[in-house]
């Protein structure tokens, strides 16, 4: 539809929608154009001002980037990955820079899931005033039952972004998410002890997406996102040794975008649940391109390390860009690219 | 922290490799010397962090060591470009621990923030000494500013000899000091470390992802918990530190 079509309508939804949705919401949600642009989405029962979510990893428990801008301008964010016992990580150097992008073997650094509810929680409900995603690794089956049991009683949390892309240390190390089974077992062990929505965050390593996806959705996940980082790794000449303390580490930034939006456009068209997409966004436009995919929420990740003002940048640029392709409202756009 | 533009008003060599890049723009948020800024750089994806040379109101210089790509595409710019900057990272040196007459010891890339630190310590009425070391006469820099400062408080060794005196940082020190305050490569500080008599603080360098404390790339442990270089580094306590 052509924006100038609807002037009229445009200006009763505004009026309707600061009634609704608050103050800054309906600000957000205006262009200068005078047109109401709906940016607002659901995921999974729960309602995002904007489908706009800083990825794991990348945020840390939301503290930092708070001291920079108001995060509730954020749709979420997904807290660094937590897991039942504090881990230090992987030896440095950690990190390795690529063409158009960076490799990492953080190696899930945390303070362990109950310093996460006594201190990283306590602090964020300080500053943050929406439902957090928690992003939850382990190394057993019984790693994630644990942390998901501990912090079900969280409030705040609103969804489970289960990070299946570790080792299992019972199964030979191989990554729980390069197999299908071991996927849907992870899944339905967290399903039974929680009431929140769990999105299952799937590797990207793997020969076919689609199927770990349709393993998790079976086994009760209530969502799916996609994609975690894809393996890497780089050599110093001078050294003749990787780059990275741990030899290989995750590649993200722009360049594995379209290996992401084409992983988001298979997986949609595999599952029926909503679809989280992620991997190299670093614009509205990344955005949309994301969600013309099918995914109905978009993650942010490498983008924030090197502007920390990238996520809520993406969230004040969407309205114009949806304006520019005539859209008012952005659920429209939600798999528009999908062959039907 | 606070994301700004500045201006390079002058890039220019004063070292073999070794340039000064004078910016000017908003320095509210640089708060202590020791600290860091992370500069983007068009056509790389990582920023660059860089210590603070010396810092005013408006006014911002950094020295630097082209040791890659990155700072060599640093190098070719002129004045008049303006550079994305992420300014006052870091922890930087604490002033109040140096008692009247502070040890400054400098070796190579990492002699630039202890200028900044010696011209506040100076300020505040201490009597810096300090100690430059660096590989050879034509790796040599900043001697004339520091003397400017200390006089003839400051030593300038060489590892050929090739200028001034021959030998490691850790062969000249001093006698008499009260604290000290350090910066180079890492195997500098731990000889700084092992040999000084006094208290101290060393300021550490490790690959960064983001340069304010997000990505965890850039942590280490120390003796009083697990530190991420960028955030509550890169200046760590002589006492904290695990070798």
């Amino acid at each position: 539809m052509v924006t100038s079509e609807l002037g009229g309508a445009a200006d009763f939804a505004t009026v309707a929608a600061s009634g609704e949705a608050g103050d800054s919401a309906a600000a957000a949600a205006c262009t200068a154009a005078g047109a109401a642009i709906n940016t607002a989405v659901d995921l999974c029962g729960i309602r995002l001002d904007n489908p706009v979510i800083p990825a794991s990893g990348t945020f840390g428990y939301g503290y930092e980037f708070a001291e920079l801008f108001d995060i509730n301008e954020l749709g979420t964010f997904s807290f660094k990955g937590t897991t039942a016992e504090p881990r230090f990580g992987n030896p440095t150097p950690r990190i390795a820079e690529c063409p158009a992008g960076m490799l990492n073997s953080v190696g899930l650094q945390n303070p362990g899931a109950q310093a996460v509810k006594d201190i990283e929680l306590p602090r964020l409900k300080q500053v943050f005033f929406k439902p957090v995603m928690a992003n939850v690794s382990g190394f057993s089956v019984d790693d994630y039952v644990y942390t998901v049991s501990l912090l079900e009683d969280e409030a705040q949390i609103g969804w489970f972004e289960i990070n299946i892309s570790c080792p299992n240390v019972h199964g030979g190390g191989m990554s729980f998410g390069t197999s299908a089974a071991a996927a849907a077992e992870v899944i339905a062990a967290v399903r039974k002890v929680t009431k929140k929505p769990v999105l299952a965050k799937l590797s990207p390593n793997v020969t076919d997406v689609a199927e770990i996806a349709r393993a998790c959705e079976a086994a009760g996940a209530d969502g799916i996102s996609l994609i975690n980082t894809l393996l890497g790794m780089r050599i110093d000449l001078k050294r003749r040794r990787p780059v990275l303390a741990n030899t290989t580490g995750g590649l993200s930034g722009p360049a594995v975008l379209p290996v992401a939006l084409r992983m988001v456009y298979q997986v949609s068209q595999a599952v029926r649940v909503p679809v989280v997409g992620m991997g190299g966004i670093s614009s509205a436009r990344d955005v949309l391109e994301m969600m013309m995919c099918g995914a109905t929420a978009v993650e942010v990740g490498a983008a924030n390390l090197v502007d920390p003002f990238a996520s809520l940048k993406i969230v004040r640029a969407l309205p114009d860009a949806l304006a520019e392709l005539g859209v008012n409202d952005i659920n429209d756009i939600i798999g528009a690219a999908l062959q039907r | 922290m606070k994301q700004c533009i500045f201006e390079i008003t002058d890039n220019r060599p004063i070292a073999d490799s070794v340039y000064l890049l004078s910016l000017s723009g908003d320095t509210s948020a640089v708060s202590a010397p020791g600290q860091f800024v992370n500069l983007r750089l068009d056509g790389f994806y990582l920023r660059r962090p860089l210590s603070v040379f010396d810092c005013s109101a408006g006014r911002l210089r950094l020295i630097y060591k082209v040791v890659g790509e990155g700072t060599a595409a640093l190098a070719r710019l002129a004045p008049g470009t303006t550079l994305d900057v992420l300014t006052g990272l870091g922890n930087g040196y604490d002033l109040s621990a140096s008692g009247p007459a502070p040890l400054l010891i400098g070796g190579g890339a990492g002699v630039p923030p202890l200028y900044w630190l010696c011209r506040e310590l100076v300020r505040r009425g201490a009597e810096p000494r300090v100690v430059l070391g660096f590989n050879s006469a034509k790796d040599v820099f900043c001697e004339r500013e520091f003397r400017e400062l200390c006089g003839g408080r400051v030593t300038v060794c060489t590892v050929d000899g090739s200028y001034g005196v021959k030998g490691f940082v850790t062969d000249h020190l001093p006698e008499d000091y009260s604290y000290f305050y350090t910066c180079g490569p890492e195997p500098m500080l731990r000889a700084v470390a092992r040999t000084a008599a006094t208290s101290g603080e060393l300021s550490f360098e490790e690959r960064m992802g983001c340069g304010f404390g997000a990505c965890m790339g850039c942590s280490c442990r120390t003796l009083t918990g697990n530190k991420r270089i960028c955030r509550e580094g890169p200046v760590l306590k002589k006492e904290e530190i695990i070798w």
